[in-house]
């Protein structure tokens, strides 16, 4: 199956985000609910089961100078096999502009047995945007292996490189569940934040959750290894507090059923 | 292959460039209890070879290609990497290529491409640790390279403060010691798994045959690793490998806090 | 590396006024005599450091470079001691190998003595302690230009007849804890004598850091190289510097 969807959203003249495109196709739907602030929260809707490998599935995102979006996903997706020797490939592309926020804090992926999939994130932060960007991958359903997944997300600020991380799972990547890379861990994630506006904060460690100052700030990761996905979220929601960040609104923080 | 000899020099424990004071995060994975034994050790040794050794050989290779202007760019399509993912095209990433100026200074040149390469890495080093780390290292090796090879110019380094990334100092190094950019990956490669399997001999006490025959078993993995770094050096500098490890940076920052530790790293 | 010079004998190990530094400045593009303290585990390295920075706080531009396996334990003695002030200290850490880091493989050491120079301004002396090691450990003439070698009388009294290079071939054999002698049956006349046997004309002080706490006779030892030095070693290019 291959979906394409769009999201722009442009600021006003008196400052409020409007979603001036916003266009999705099974199983990629988009829906928007108001958000507090004047900013605006789509969710990204599953409609269909996956995905399954040989899915092709594109979501760009442009967020233009003043404008404020939060993206999130109502459930975590679930990477299935699918047909054989096709991989199902997942490519987010997103644009902030200067003085414009975005929030992509979708749910989790789990990548179930057998799955082969791949997951590419190019963000292109302009000098003077925020940005907030989770990512967290399950490895395998209860009780199951993984299958092969691919992260890769590519981050630019200012149109110099900011973070590239690739992190592969799975029966061809060697390692990968051993003492270098995940210590046994079933869950990992991480969180970046783009924010010229926020004290820089040193280098930590807490357990299996390090704060990670980025070479060409203003940015922090924080990145993290849980036994499970409800531990991995805590670890990532307390070290930041993400509960008072700005665009957050009531309505939105529902929370979806767990995997893991 | 030419320069055997060299390519033995240069891969050699004993090169005179601070690897003996490094565990590359052995130390803390011993210390939080990961890794205990020769097992353990060997999928810690394959988790590094397929992270941090496959980045570092082939930036290693792409800054011995960037020192080697004889070594020709490849066309964009060149098949680079055995990955299922061909790494992205980097957004607007052709805008922060620099491009030189036709006919300009060869020197020029190399010095955009490292300082790029340079960029490009700390990009794939988010742990403010591992970033010190690999430019301590630098600087050491950078040391014995101009002792070693006075003639060679390393000059087109970029000058950060705490000193040049590792590798790319070693493909400068490897192309001052007339390696192609295959074997600096199978350097990079190869001090990846022993500088580790050093340092656990050294800290676990463990079986100095038993690790070697350990090491034998992993050549093979090592050559495949080098050789996929090498493909990779041919590509644009945003697309080269940037295979990140959780622990290593939970390691390293780690490592980093200790009021006592025996290794740098 | 090592500067060359004869050792003259005919210049007394005395310094007519210990304090005062009767020298004139050195020029600032002169590199700093560094001298390499090693010797066994215990044997009272650290100890020695420390006096010597008694000694010469007031009188030299002084730098110390720890290589303890403990990285920060040496350094840390030193800051308590309150003889140095801590920006004059680097630790670095070997591995487990100290004798790698000083003998075979010296750039983390000449990094952290570049690094002091960096941060300090030209200095007059480095003072490199090396980890415990054992009696075959030695400094690399690319590192320091003199080198110590300290074992202590606790330690028997046969180590001095038992060589090694340390013991044989260093500029000079210092042998500690003399007061403790009588409490440990060790003779002092056999190791002067087993010393002498063993080093020909290099020199060998015998001292106790309870009874001398500025290690006096050793800080003279060092004034002298470092008058050589200065006369010797015009370096123009801080080691390290492209």
């Amino acid at each position: 199956m291959r979906a394409t969807a769009r999201l722009v959203a442009r600021a006003d003249r008196h400052g409020r985000t409007t979603l001036t495109e916003l266009r999705g196709e099974s199983p990629l739907l988009l829906r928007q609910v108001p958000a507090a602030g004047g900013g605006r929260t789509v969710y990204v809707v599953g409609g269909a089961a996956g995905p399954l490998a040989g899915d092709d599935l594109r979501l760009d995102i442009e967020v233009g100078p003043g404008a404020v979006v939060r993206v999130q996903t109502v459930a975590a997706s679930v990477a299935l096999p699918g047909r054989p020797r096709t991989v199902s490939r997942m490519l987010v592309r997103a644009r902030v502009a200067a003085d414009a926020v975005l929030h992509w804090l979708p749910e989790q992926l789990v990548a179930a047995a057998g799955c082969a999939h791949v997951t590419e994130s190019q963000v292109d932060v302009a000098e003077g945007g925020v940005l907030h960007w989770r990512d967290e991958l399950i490895c395998g359903r209860h009780g199951e292996q993984p299958g092969h997944a691919e992260i890769h997300t590519w981050v630019d600020l200012a149109a110099r490189p900011l973070l590239r991380q690739s992190l592969t799972v799975g029966p061809d990547a060697p390692g990968w569940s051993g003492p270098a890379v995940l210590g046994g861990a079933r869950a990992t994630g991480s969180l970046l934040i783009v924010d010229p506006a926020r004290p820089a904060e040193p280098a930590a460690v807490r357990g299996t959750l390090t704060r990670l100052p980025l070479a060409s700030g203003p940015a922090t990761l924080w990145t993290g290894t849980a036994p499970d996905a409800h531990t991995l979220r805590g670890l990532l929601d307390g070290a930041n507090g993400l509960s008072s960040i700005a665009v957050t609104a009531g309505a939105e923080e529902h929370r979806v059923v767990r995997v893991g | 292959m030419t320069a055997p000899t060299m390519l033995l020099l240069l891969a050699d424990g004993r090169f005179p460039a601070g690897a003996h004071a490094h565990s590359s995060g052995l130390e803390a994975a011993v210390a939080a209890g990961r890794v205990t034994d020769l097992a353990t050790l060997g999928d810690y040794l394959r988790g590094r070879l397929a992270t941090a050794g496959l980045v570092a050989a082939a930036f290693a290779a792409a800054a011995c290609r960037a020192a080697e202007p004889s070594h020709p760019r490849p066309s964009p399509s060149g098949e680079a990497d055995q990955s299922r993912l061909r790494p992205p095209p980097n957004g607007d990433g052709d805008r922060a290529r620099l491009t030189p100026s036709p006919g300009g200074d060869a020197g020029q040149v190399r010095r955009a491409a490292l300082a790029r390469l340079d960029a490009e890495l700390d990009a794939r080093t988010a742990s403010l640790a591992q970033r010190s780390v690999s430019r301590r290292q630098g600087k050491a090796l950078l040391r014995a390279g101009r002792e070693i090879w006075p003639a060679a110019s390393f000059d087109e380094l970029p000058a950060a403060p705490g000193g040049p990334h590792q590798p790319l100092v070693l493909g400068l190094v490897g192309a001052a010691a007339g390696l192609d950019p295959a074997q600096v990956a199978t350097v990079a490669a190869h001090a990846t798994v022993t500088g580790s399997a050093s340092a656990a001999v050294r800290l676990l006490g463990l079986d100095p045959y038993q690790v070697q025959a350990l090491l034998v078993r992993l050549a093979a993995a090592c050559d495949a690793t080098a050789a996929q770094a090498a493909r990779a050096a041919e590509e644009p500098p945003e697309r080269l490998p940037a295979a990140n490890a959780p622990l290593a940076d939970i390691h390293a920052e780690a490592h980093a806090t200790w009021e006592v530790r025996l290794f740098a790293s | 590396m090592r500067p060359e010079i004869e050792h003259d004998e005919s210049v007394p190990h005395t310094h007519p006024e210990p304090g005062v530094d009767p020298h004139a400045p050195l020029p600032a593009a002169a590199r700093a005599l560094r001298v390499g303290i090693g010797g066994p585990v215990g044997s009272g390295k650290t100890a020695l450091v420390a006096a010597l920075c008694r000694s010469f706080a007031d009188e030299l531009r002084l730098g110390v470079v720890t290589n303890d396996i403990y990285t920060t334990e040496d350094a840390d003695f030193l800051k308590r001691a309150g003889v140095l002030d801590p920006a004059r200290i680097r630790a670095v850490e070997t591995g487990c190998c100290p004798h790698t880091a000083i003998r075979d493989d010296i750039g983390a050491n000449l990094d952290a003595v570049d690094e002091l120079a960096e941060a300090l301004g030209p200095l007059d002396l480095v003072l490199v302690e090396s980890g415990g090691d054992n009696l075959t450990a030695t400094f690399s003439r690319g590192l320091v230009d003199r080198q110590i070698f300290v074992v202590d009388v606790a330690g028997g009294d046969k180590v001095p007849r038992k060589g090694g290079p340390g013991v044989t071939a260093a500029d000079l054999l210092v042998i500690n804890k003399t007061d403790l002698a009588p409490l440990v049956g060790a003779d002092l006349a056999v190791m002067d004598r087993d010393a002498r046997a063993r080093r020909g004309t290099l020199p060998t002080i015998f001292q106790s850091i309870t009874e001398d706490p500025r290690a006096s006779r050793v800080a003279d030892w060092i004034r002298h190289e470092l008058a050589h030095h200065r006369v010797a070693s015009p370096v123009p290019v801080p080691a390290g510097q492209p």
